[in-house]
């Protein structure tokens, strides 16, 4: 015989509908919890602090659209200045202790979430193995990292708020939290957490497309 | 469709490997076809090119030159969709370390396949736990593979294997991991299998128990097939065989 018969191509495809991808996704978080929470944690402190800037930046506004003469010379003294009839901006300064913690955060998420791939080498090998496409890999991973991002980031955004605000009350009393505009605040925890699932699925974009890549003849190597 | 009970159907197949600069023969052309309902083994020293071969009938590799068919399809013609499919309907894998995916349920495990196939949880989920009935495991469905020994996990891989009902189980050392009476029966159950559902099995092995069970067993040695012999011929060789592989 001759040839290259196609005598029955496969017609059909292989699937895994977003629902399952998500249920899976979140039976791998729950099963490595403790690496899930040291990857979410670098994020929970990046992003509070990311938020805790936020909020002070909201009280100082406050503080000094009230017209509080004493709160204003305590934040003068501390070295917050700020130009008359302007709002407070974060300084320059602020914003690049900000970055760069943003930067070592993904640097850590990029780190661990390529030990978790190599951790599950021959998981998503056997995947492979079972029919799975390297998009559903992908998926997977992606899933994953946007589920930790955002827990991880609501903690931190709320942590972060809550420290902020709660700083200022001890130090300006209430007239530190009289005059801020509460949609400020929220719009600081909402911004904290979509920059939060960003930094996650920057992070995991390279380790999930080395997963995704890898050919399922490593999980009959049996690698460790 | 001429020759159709060759589910497998290897032609003029090399595979040469890179390893620096210099190229490695791995394969020096295999020709080769095993029938639907078979028990092939695939014996030889490590290095002789089995897993390539092995890997080729699986569809996980491709070869340099040659054809691989597989139910009369060219797999070295299929795109990756293609291929996931195939591997999906149509091949069921057994390995040497079971690898069941660690996080899932072996209920779980043996559906995963059936979901990559589009099969309705439902349906997927019945027929889940008929194949753990069916390889003896029906009371542990709930069971994480950590709380299963080796030989339940490789019961759990055999109901994997065929969840979607595939043409071809390809087993890479099964009992490569396990002890000699457990081994023995993950030996039976594919035996049982394969003539219950007319499934091919496939094996890479050096288990002298797997040649008893086989229909014919191929020995590959330095990138050929140097013997293809029979159950009957073997019987009368295995004092021989013994001698080699002891």
């Amino acid at each position: 015989m001759q040839g290259k018969t196609k005598a029955n191509p496969p017609q059909k495809q292989v699937v895994l509908p977003y629902g399952k991808s998500v249920e899976i996704a979140v039976k791998s978080i729950k099963s490595r919890f403790f690496r899930s929470l040291i990857t979410t944690m670098s994020l929970i402190l990046a992003i509070s602090f990311y938020s805790y800037i936020k909020t002070t930046s909201h009280i100082i506004s406050g503080i000094f659209a009230s017209g509080d003469k004493v709160a204003a010379r305590k934040l003068s003294l501390q070295g917050y200045e700020i130009p008359a009839g302007e709002k407070y901006k974060t300084t320059p300064k602020e914003k690049w202790i900000l970055y760069l913690s943003l930067l070592v955060c993904v640097v850590g998420i990029v780190n661990t979430q390529l030990m978790a791939v190599a951790d599950r080498f021959r998981e998503i090998g056997t995947m492979k193995c079972l029919g799975a496409l390297d998009r559903f890999i992908l998926r997977l991973f992606l899933i994953e990292a946007t589920l930790q991002g955002f827990i991880g980031s609501a903690i931190g955004a709320v942590a972060g708020c809550v420290i902020a605000l709660s700083g200022a009350l001890i130090k300006f009393g209430t007239a530190a939290v009289a005059n801020i505009d509460l949609n400020n605040i929220l719009l600081s925890i909402s911004s904290a957490i979509f920059l939060g699932c960003l930094l996650s699925i920057i992070g995991v974009l390279y380790p999930a497309l080395l997963a995704a890549k890898m050919r399922p003849v490593e999980a009959m190597r049996g690698r460790d | 469709m001429k020759n159709s009970n060759n589910i497998v159907r290897v032609s003029k197949v090399t595979k040469d490997f890179a390893m620096g600069k210099t190229l490695v023969h791995v394969l020096k052309g295999i020709d080769l076809e095993i029938k639907t309902g078979e028990y092939v083994s695939i014996m030889g020293p490590s290095g002789s090119g089995k897993t390539t071969l092995f890997n080729m009938v699986g569809g996980l590799d491709k070869p340099s030159s040659g054809c691989v068919f597989i139910d009369e399809i060219d797999i070295s013609q299929l795109d990756a969709y293609e291929l996931a499919w195939l591997r999906c309907r149509k091949i069921g894998y057994i390995f040497q370390t079971f690898n069941i995916i660690q996080v899932m349920t072996a209920l779980e495990n043996v559906t995963l396949p059936m979901i990559f196939a589009g099969v309705p949880d439902d349906e997927a989920r019945q027929k889940g736990l008929e194949l753990l009935d069916l390889v003896g495991l029906k009371t542990r469905f709930q069971h994480k593979p950590f709380e299963l020994s080796g030989g339940q996990q490789q019961r759990v891989a055999v109901a994997r294997a065929l969840a979607n009902d595939p043409a071809i189980i390809l087993a890479d050392e099964p009992t490569g991991n396990l002890d000699l009476t457990t081994g023995d029966e993950i030996i039976k159950l594919l035996k049982m299998l394969s003539r219950e559902k007319n499934v091919t099995i496939i094996s890479a092995t050096h288990d002298l128990k797997m040649l008893n069970v086989s229909d014919r067993v191929i020995w590959i040695s330095d990138g050929r097939i140097e013997k293809i012999e029979n159950r009957e011929e073997l019987s009368i060789s295995l004092g021989q065989v013994g001698e080699r592989w002891g």
